[in-house]
């Protein structure tokens, strides 16, 4: 099989997965509502648009945490890791494939949480919209592979967030600022390097 | 090198600093007697960055030849970062106070790059902690440490860009007209710091392979 | 001391706390590798005793 229809087999299997089991997503939406709101509880009355503009990309980093945690369960639940490994295809397609169905999920989850935020803020512009789209390909990619890591170890749910927020901060930066070639940047230079460094996180030797 | 001559060479180097730092230096005429933080957080700094540096190395050989000294090189360098980053950070801290009054400052560069980078090298530990030894571990540290050197660059971009909109606040030049004796003991104390480094880095490393090679007399023993 | 001067010497005085930090350490290591190399002296004359019980065993 081709490396593309590999990576296509993969995609399709996470997202019907999810399709079946309805968990992430709907999780992923209401959490991002809660954290919306929790945000105008937070901030003090006459805050202006930059600031809740900030509290809008805080709201998008949690819930793609949140999406990433969950992105990994049903491999380390069934095992599934070590079949994933079995196969004839590349490893770095398993990767592809993973990235590209957490893309899906956040895409997803911002369908709604971004007119909740242009509601209950302020309106969002054409550029946010763009760097959120870029941020996404960079949460994707670089969580994808925190998120293998994560696995591996044994307090999953706490080592991925510490892996994941750090390298996170630049995104955030990028976003609030609406650096576009900045985001665009930083997700050529991660993607490429999260595909290149897959195959060592999921060798056993 | 062996080790004894690297810590005399260290011992040294780091007298000779410290003399320059306080007996040779001019007291700077903008910043006052408080400048002369600069002459060892800033080298503290650059030893850091070394040794991230460094780590990222070894974990390239390490993934190269599988090697599992280069793991343990990898890590001890990394350690050695940390060490150094948390001492950057608290100079620089001591050094905000003693300037502007304030222990910490958004403004300044530094300090903020150094807070993700202490962030995220922590994380390292927590990765290798939470991982059984073995050669998965050293993998996942290998790669972690690349994603590491590869985020420096991209935080000083995005920490310099951030500044637009947090809020520009005129900040100082550290130095970059800095007169020849300055400039002189400067160089010493980095040379130094380097050096002593070295000298950390290696004795950890005996350390630690000195426990490996107990290990495995103990269970030839058994 | 003027108070500029009380922040110079705090942050050369941390990092002269770290190392002897670090001296702490590494006399604590000494210390447990000191032990453990005994016990494995005890095991190596052991193992001696119990291949060759008869033979006397050189000291020191």
């Amino acid at each position: 099989m081709s490396y593309a229809a590999d990576v296509a087999a993969l995609t399709r299997k996470d997202l019907l997965l999810e399709l079946r089991a309805k968990e992430t997503l709907p999780a992923m939406l209401l959490f991002v509502l809660s954290a919306l709101t929790i945000f105008h509880f937070a901030l003090p009355h006459g805050t202006d648009d930059k600031a809740s503009l900030g509290l809008l990309w805080s709201a998008l980093i949690f819930t793609a945490l949140l999406g990433l945690t969950r992105a990994f369960v049903a491999e380390r639940e069934q095992g599934m890791f070590d079949a994933l490994i079995l196969t004839p295809a590349d490893r770095s397609a398993i990767w592809l494939a993973k990235a590209l169905s957490v893309l899906a999920f956040l895409v997803a989850a911002e369908l709604v949480a971004l007119p909740a935020f242009a509601a209950f803020f302020s309106g969002i512009d054409g550029r946010t919209v763009a760097a959120v789209a870029l941020a996404d390909i960079g949460i994707a990619t670089v969580g994808t592979l925190f998120g293998a890591m994560a696995v591996a170890g044994r307090a999953r749910e706490l080592l991925l967030p510490l892996l994941f927020l750090p390298t996170a901060i630049p995104i955030v930066v990028g976003g609030v600022g609406g650096y576009l070639w900045f985001l665009a940047l930083y997700d050529a230079i991660f993607a490429v390097l999260s595909w290149a460094a897959f195959e060592y996180v999921v060798s056993e030797v | 090198m062996r080790l004894p001559a690297l810590a005399a060479i260290t011992t040294g180097l780091m007298g000779a600093a410290l003399a320059l730092i306080f007996f040779y230096a001019p007291t700077d005429a903008d910043q006052g007697f408080s400048q002369r933080i600069f002459y060892f957080h800033v080298p503290i700094a650059l030893t850091s960055y070394a040794c991230f540096g460094w780590g990222a190395w070894k974990a390239l050989r390490y993934l190269r030849t599988r090697d599992e000294r280069a793991d343990l090189e990898s890590y001890v360098a990394i350690h050695q970062g940390v060490i150094f980053g948390a001492l950057t950070l608290i100079t620089g801290s001591i050094w905000a106070k003693a300037s502007w009054g304030v222990w910490w400052s958004w403004s300044e560069n530094q300090l903020v790059l150094f807070l993700v980078l202490f962030l995220f090298y922590c994380a390292y530990f927590m990765l290798r902690f939470s991982v059984a030894p073995g050669p998965q571990r050293a993998n996942l540290s290998a790669v972690y440490a690349l994603f590491g050197v590869v985020l420096i660059p991209v935080s000083i971009l995005a920490i310099r860009l951030s500044e637009r909109f947090i809020h520009p606040v005129a900040f100082n030049e550290h130095g970059t007209n800095m007169a020849a004796s300055q400039f002189f003991t400067f160089c010493v104390a980095l040379v130094a710091m380097l050096a002593l480094a070295a000298t950390m880095y290696n004795v950890e490393l005996a350390g630690k392979r000195l426990d490996a090679r107990l290990r495995e007399l103990r269970e030839a023993l058994q | 001391m003027s108070t500029e001067g009380k922040y110079v010497a705090a942050a050369y005085l941390v990092v002269f706390v770290v190392l002897l930090a670090y001296v702490l350490i590494l006399a604590l290591k000494l210390q447990r590798l000191g032990q453990e190399v005994a016990e494995l002296v005890e095991l190596a004359h052991k193992r001696r005793e119990d291949r060759e019980p008869d033979k006397a065993v050189a000291v020191g």
